[in-house]
């Protein structure tokens, strides 16, 4: 083994549904290999909450309220390549549709009309990140280097991805390998 | 007439009665014709020529075509008008008197610009003419009672070659075949060498031995007057002054095939011309030269029904016309099978532009070498051109095929011409070092659209309006389409804003190759022509436009956070958002 020094790997989950992190894990004992030559910063597997410099960002979920485009853009600063992940973060998915409604509607919805409401009122404490009016995909917010669609990937499209990444080589997930259920 | 019957037709009946089509009629209707619910109801959300609310007594579609669309000059037509009126697009007046809404390309490019009101032709529109029309509309005058030359539509042909020179008489095309011989007349067609005038160029010959040949319950033909991309009006034109032409190229062809049944799909905003139609059929009808026994002949038995398409662009596609007479949602079939073998009601079916049929006639009258006397060796004979845009004398021209792009400027009287859109939207844009091209299949092809821009003009927005208009017409079947026109118009309007970026320029150059490669049909494949070629000819438009920064956002953040900001009446700093600092 050469001395060669890990790649800084960083993830996290935006408007999404942790999927993709699941299915992340689904590479299973070829995690130890990538452990080799990766090492994780900031991600929901570490806890880890401060991010520093990393040389890969992945992106789940889309992009619903101001902390999601905080998160975003501190990824796209500290990450060499970033990757939007999955269905959400490509297209918005699943969350978006609520694009169909008004936030309006949708608010009066869940906090104000819903028959088992208590003390209905929409909430507005300056601790909680204010919602956009359409849940938008990131490469709409940041600039996105490469897109790994499904929903969620695969592990072995994860596994296909990161190899590609970590040789210096332009990912190609076969499309054997892309699985969009 | 069994066209009285057809389902586009009593949808457009029940759109004139109620001025939107109920639910309850729609249920009416897929009873009457035995049909889902479901599939009345797909229609009617098809067509942009039916509603399901409520539109004004005096329903407005203002063109939004380059020629004769609602932007005269420096002045928004439609904001004038919509201002004056008190409404806003696409929304009826609280009174139900008046709704307006945009349209696409109406067909009256020579005319200036122009609407449909009540789904009549109202031209030369100006500002001044806005305003007396909102008087007339408050005042809540009958149509009948607004001035009549506001409604007249004077076809201004400038230049006539081997059609236009000499008509020929009602009969004399059938008589001519009879006398040749049916097969004979067939192969007078095919050594004329005539190609379909709708701008793709199939052999007229081959198609018509083709569906001769096919074997089916019964072959039928049918007249594509759906003359839908902008900057066309020739068919308006041929359908008012030629339609007898027209009808006997239709008649010849269906005895070559064995036809009995042909239909003429009119688009819906040549209504006008309807009655006119129905006369000239009647008038044939009495003549002998429709119904049975056509000329006394035993066996030809022929006629023809108009069907009336109701806004939508991708019925000219022969195979979405097919569907759309058959009573059903435009969406393109998949091809092969072609319409010769499989065509309306999966029988043998010509389908043929109005120009092909009056050529066909004409070449039964005249003869094969009369017909390639005239153009070049790959494009027989010669072609209409609607002229249009900016130039002195916009109207018709029929021009041998072979005539240079710079010869036709001339003649119409253009100058300081920035660019050419030759076949439409669709076709090909032209820039001043390529004026020498010639009109004909094998260089720069066309339906018969001719644009022409100045140099005052904006090239991109003119681009986008075209980018635009497909994004509008996607019949919605294909994702590439569906998805992909309207990424096309936002990522254009990114940069005509100057907020695009070189990454979002390259980025619409992949999505225009993407829609070109995997659309379903014609209208994706040529959808991205207009930014492909404007990317090519008028790059130095794109670049001036494009901002330095690595990258922008696609929508304004901060904005996006507004409807929230109300919602919980904050205005905190953690309530904001910048575009992000670079």
């Amino acid at each position: 083994m050469t001395n060669k020094p890990k790649l800084k790997l960083a993830t996290t989950s935006l408007a999404g549904c942790f999927g993709c992190h699941m299915s992340f894990l689904d590479m299973d004992e070829r995690l130890v290999e990538l452990l080799e030559q990766i090492e994780f910063d900031r991600s929901p597997f570490t806890d880890i909450k401060q991010l520093g410099p990393c040389d890969i960002g992945l992106i789940e979920g889309g992009v619903c309220n101001a902390e999601n485009v905080h998160v975003l853009r501190t990824f796209r600063e500290h990450c060499r390549i970033l990757v939007a992940v999955g269905a959400c973060a490509i297209n918005g998915g699943v969350p978006a549709m609520r694009n169909h409604y008004s936030l309006q509607e949708c608010l009066e919805e869940v906090y104000l009309n819903s028959p088992d409401t208590v003390n209905p009122h929409i909430p507005n404490d300056p601790e909680l990140p204010l919602l956009l009016d359409k849940v938008y995909p990131v490469h709409e917010v940041v600039k996105i280097d490469y897109f790994l669609p499904g929903c969620p990937p695969t592990g072995d499209a994860f596994y296909s991805l990161l190899k590609d990444l970590i040789g210096g080589r332009e990912p190609q997930v076969e499309k054997g390998r892309l699985r969009y259920d | 007439m069994s066209d009285r019957l057809h389902l586009l037709h009593i949808l457009h009946e029940l759109q004139q009665k109620h001025r939107y089509i109920p639910e309850e009629s729609i249920r009416d209707v897929a009873a009457r014709f035995n049909l889902p619910i479901s599939q009345i109801r797909a229609v009617v959300e098809f067509y942009a020529f039916f509603s399901t609310t409520p539109c004004g007594y005096y329903h407005i579609l203002f063109s939004n075509c380059t020629s004769c669309g609602y932007q005269a000059g420096d002045t928004n037509l439609l904001h004038l008008l919509t201002e004056q009126l008190g409404v806003r697009i696409a929304q009826t007046h609280a009174d139900r008197r008046v709704s307006v809404q945009e349209t696409s390309c109406i067909g009256m490019c020579d005319h200036g610009a122009s609407l449909l009101i009540n789904g009549l032709p109202l031209i030369h529109l100006d500002s001044e003419r806005i305003t007396q029309m909102v008087g007339l509309i408050e005042a809540e005058k009958p149509l009948s009672e607004w001035p009549s030359p506001w409604f007249h539509i004077h076809d201004q042909i400038h230049k006539r070659g081997l059609l236009l020179k000499e008509d020929i008489s009602a009969g004399d095309g059938l008589r001519a075949m009879l006398l040749r011989g049916r097969d004979e007349t067939l192969t007078e067609i095919s050594q004329s060498k005539l190609r379909g005038r709708g701008g793709a160029g199939f052999s007229t010959g081959l198609k018509w031995r083709l569906c001769k040949q096919a074997v089916g319950k019964a072959h039928y033909v049918v007249c594509n007057a759906d003359e839908g991309e902008p900057g066309t009006f020739k068919d308006r034109m041929l359908l008012q002054q030629h339609a007898d032409a027209m009808f006997e190229g239709m008649t010849i062809c269906a005895h070559v095939i064995g036809a009995h049944q042909g239909f003429v799909y009119l688009r819906g905003e040549y209504r006008y011309l309807l009655p006119h139609l129905q006369t000239v059929l009647v008038r044939r009808r009495g003549s002998g030269l429709l119904g049975t026994t056509i000329l006394g002949q035993r066996g030809f038995d022929f006629d023809i029904d108009i069907v009336v398409g109701a806004g939508a662009y991708i019925c000219g596609e022969e195979s979405a016309l097919i569907e759309s007479l058959e009573g059903k949602p435009g969406i393109p079939r998949s091809r092969p099978p072609f319409p010769v073998t499989h065509g309306y009601l999966g029988q043998p079916t010509v389908v043929n532009n109005v120009e092909t049929f009056i050529a066909a006639a004409h070449i039964a009258c005249k003869g094969a070498t009369w017909f390639t006397s005239v153009g070049t060796t790959a494009s027989t004979g010669s072609k209409l051109l609607s002229i249009s845009g900016d130039c002195t004398s916009p109207g018709i021209y029929e021009y041998p095929f072979g005539v240079t792009i710079q010869q036709i400027l001339q003649d119409c009287g253009a100058s300081n011409v920035q660019a050419v859109q030759v076949g439409g939207p669709s076709g090909t844009l032209i820039n001043q070092t390529a004026l020498h091209r010639r009109i004909g299949f094998e260089d720069v092809s066309t339906g018969g659209s001719f644009m022409i821009f100045n140099e005052k003009r904006d090239m991109l927005a003119i681009i986008h309006r075209f980018t635009a208009f497909f994004a509008h017409e996607s019949c919605g079947f294909c994702t590439p389409c569906r998805v992909g026109t309207t990424l096309l118009r936002k990522g254009l309007h990114k940069i005509i804003v100057g907020q695009g970026t070189r990454y979002d320029m390259a980025e619409l150059q992949h999505m225009c190759e993407l829609i070109r490669r995997y659309s379903h049909c014609g209208l994706g494949h040529t959808a991205a022509n207009p930014i492909l070629d404007g990317l090519q000819h008028f790059s130095q438009a794109f670049e001036q436009r494009l901002t330095q920064r690595d990258f922008i956002p696609h929508f304004d953040l901060d904005t996006a956070l507004e409807a929230a900001r109300q919602m919980t009446q904050r205005n905190d700093e953690g309530a904001h958002l910048d575009q992000g600092a670079e």
